[in-house]
């Protein structure tokens, strides 16, 4: 008796194949064939009914997707370069610390061990314009006797969330920072001094150089942090008020669960996605010429 | 161009002292050689002199400047390190013209330096290369040419040569005598390694512990060493010491075997010390050179031989005590073979057993 048996090789890679299939390749076709439709998550039969590049085309053409498009990358720039440069400069205070560093070290991981639902939460308070720590400490001071509308203004709403968002991964630089600063050759330093350099131009010539790589290790995974950035906005200002500060997670996550139109949503979210993309793939080509520059090779 | 004093140089780390209190003067265009074991505080030195380390006492001078506050970019030095100390994200180019950059001299001016310090270690066809790109010699070359470019007053080394194979080492060693003749600057230059030292220095200063034990020209260390530390470190193979005791003017040994005491020495009788004997003076008979005035001879088993071509490195023992001698025109000679060896007594030397010292003058 004979039986059809599947080769043995196969048998082996199935397990890893229906994982893959089942977590990662049907949501994504699924998804991706849902935005060229107008899936309506209470009508679950339009999910059959082909509406081609439609939902592609109102997005492009919709200003709110844009201009949460456009915050998005605002949010992304600000917020990455005040982490990246608080996160070098305590970085560096860190690595001059003879007593206690690794006490410091443990200490800058505390705010990335909260939940960024909680932090939400904590900035919301510390912001609220009647009751928050900030509005209370400035009126304290005498500095002001207004209340300062902080969450609901669009620009003080942005700046607070990027307050929060800075609070929370600041050190995520500064960690990876650190470890340059560890790994830091100390030889080509000593020869730079003799060289004639004062402390500055060899932190600009020498240190920052062989930084580089290390910072753009940690541009790359969080600007993909950051451009999916959805719980801090979601519990301080839910995108509001009146969508000023909108991101483009928010958007989607609204427009797919709240309005239940899911075909849109995804729509937008694989144009998003593009733009992750296109930050990680930036970022990586600057570690590529980075780490070329220092002959680390490729 | 200048000269450097250190004026009763301290270093201590805590309560633990590296370099006590050393006075070592160095004229203009010198070539001096801090030589010593590992530890022995002669990196620190010159680390001292760079600027690299704090001065916990005492006086450098450089010129006619103290320089003990002064940053190193101040001391107008150069220094070439042992791990070559390159900039890794510059081009060979980029690495010889940063100190000039740094000064905000004009671009012409760098270029001409650069090319010129590239033409002297023929550097030119590597200028555009990264350090990654290049060979041991090449990173050693293009570490001496970073120093050049810069006129400084005072060069220094520290163990410039120890990561190179040995026969880059003696290519490089030459090469930097070669730079000296040239540029004729002030050189400090520290090394492990005796006979970097003994080729190289204008005059070498031995160092131990933190002490400077000797200063003098190659030859002077080798012909008069103060005492059996100097004399074992300096020359290869290093020189045989005998214990024995003064009997009548001999130095009688433990096994009972008497060897006339150098000529020109008074020691009294019954003074414990140790004989020293370079290689180079105790020959095989027949094998040896001409003999002078003063031979003594002894009888010794032979236990081992090295044969390096024009003559035989033999180990021998003698009252206990491994020697080596050199066996010029070489025959092969067995392990087990006694052979009479003779010793040429006025170039043997006298130390005192208990302090090492030497007995003469």
């Amino acid at each position: 008796m004979t039986r059809n048996r599947l080769p043995p090789w196969l048998v082996l890679l199935l397990p890893a194949v229906i994982i893959i299939l089942a977590v990662v390749a049907i949501p994504l076709v699924l998804s991706l064939y849902s935005s060229f439709t107008p899936y309506h998550l209470t009508r679950p039969d339009t999910l059959w009914k082909w509406t081609g590049s439609f939902n592609y085309i109102k997005a492009a053409t919709d200003p709110n997707f844009w201009k949460a498009f456009g915050r998005t990358v605002l949010l992304l720039t600000i917020a990455l370069n005040a982490e990246m440069l608080l996160g070098l400069g305590l970085a560096l205070m860190v690595s001059k610390v003879t007593h206690g560093q690794r006490a410091l070290r443990t200490a800058m991981m505390f705010p990335m061990m909260f939940s960024p639902i909680l932090v939400g939460f904590q900035f919301k308070f510390i912001f609220n314009d009647n009751v928050g720590l900030v509005n209370n400490a400035l009126q304290s001071l005498g500095l002001t006797d207004v209340a300062i509308p902080w969450l609901v203004d669009g620009n003080l709403a942005m700046f607070a969330i990027i307050f929060a968002e800075v609070w929370t991964s600041t050190s995520v630089f500064a960690i990876l920072i650190l470890a340059g600063l560890f790994a830091l050759p100390q030889d080509p330093l000593e020869a730079a001094k003799v060289d004639g350099c004062t402390p500055w131009q060899s932190f600009r010539f020498v240190t920052l150089p062989f930084l580089m790589p290390f910072i753009y290790i940690a541009m790359a995974i969080r600007s993909l942090d950051v451009a999916r950035a959805y719980d801090i906005v979601q519990v301080m200002t839910n995108g509001g008020p009146a969508r000023r500060t909108e991101l483009l997670w928010t958007l989607i996550g609204r427009t797919g669960y709240v309005d239940a139109r899911m075909g849109y949503a995804n729509a937008m979210g694989y144009i998003a996605i593009l733009l992750s993309i296109g930050f990680t793939v930036y970022f990586f080509l600057k570690l590529q010429t980075a780490r070329r520059e220092l002959g680390m090779g490729d | 161009m200048a000269q450097v004093q250190l004026k009763n140089v301290v270093k201590k780390y805590g309560a633990v002292g590296v370099v006590h209190a050393i006075n070592l003067d160095i004229a203009e265009g010198e070539f001096v050689v801090l030589v010593g074991p590992s530890g022995c505080g002669k990196s620190t030195t010159l680390r001292m002199v760079a600027g690299l380390e704090d001065i916990s006492g005492g006086e450098v001078i450089i010129g006619d400047r103290v320089v003990n506050d002064l940053p190193p970019r101040e001391r107008n030095l150069a220094m070439v390190f042992q791990n070559y100390a390159l900039y890794p994200h510059m081009t060979v180019r980029e690495n010889l013209g940063f100190s000039l950059k740094i000064a905000k001299r004009p671009q012409a001016e760098i270029d001409r330096a650069v090319d010129e310090a590239a033409g002297i270690l023929s550097l030119t066809p590597l200028l555009d290369r990264k350090p990654g790109a290049l060979s041991g010699g090449q990173r050693q070359r293009v570490a001496m040419g970073r120093a050049i470019v810069r006129h400084p007053d005072v060069f220094l080394f520290d163990e410039p040569l120890s990561n190179l194979d040995a026969k880059l080492r003696t290519q490089m060693r030459v090469e930097i005598k070669k730079l000296h003749q040239r540029v004729g600057s002030t050189v400090i230059y520290v090394t492990h390694d005796q006979i970097e030292a003994m080729t190289l220095a204008d005059r070498i200063v031995i160092m131990r512990d933190g002490h400077i034990v000797q200063v003098g020209t190659p030859l002077e260390v080798f012909e008069n060493p103060v005492n059996t530390f100097v004399a074992t470190f300096i020359g290869s193979p290093p020189m045989n010491l005998l214990e024995g005791v003064i009997r009548a003017g001999q130095v009688v040994l433990a096994d009972g075997t008497a060897i006339p005491q150098p000529p020109g020495l008074n020691v009294a009788e019954g003074r414990k010390v140790q004989l020293g004997i370079r290689a180079d003076n105790i020959m095989p008979e027949g094998h040896a050179l001409p003999p002078t005035a003063h031979m003594a001879f002894v009888e010794m088993p032979v236990i081992l031989t090295e044969p390096l071509g024009t003559e035989t490195l033999l180990y021998a023992t003698l009252s206990g005590t491994e020697m080596q001698a050199k066996m010029l025109n070489p025959r092969p000679v067995s392990a087990g073979e006694r052979m009479r060896f003779g010793i040429a007594l006025d170039k043997c030397h006298l130390f005192d057993a208990e302090t090492g010292n030497s007995l003469r003058g």
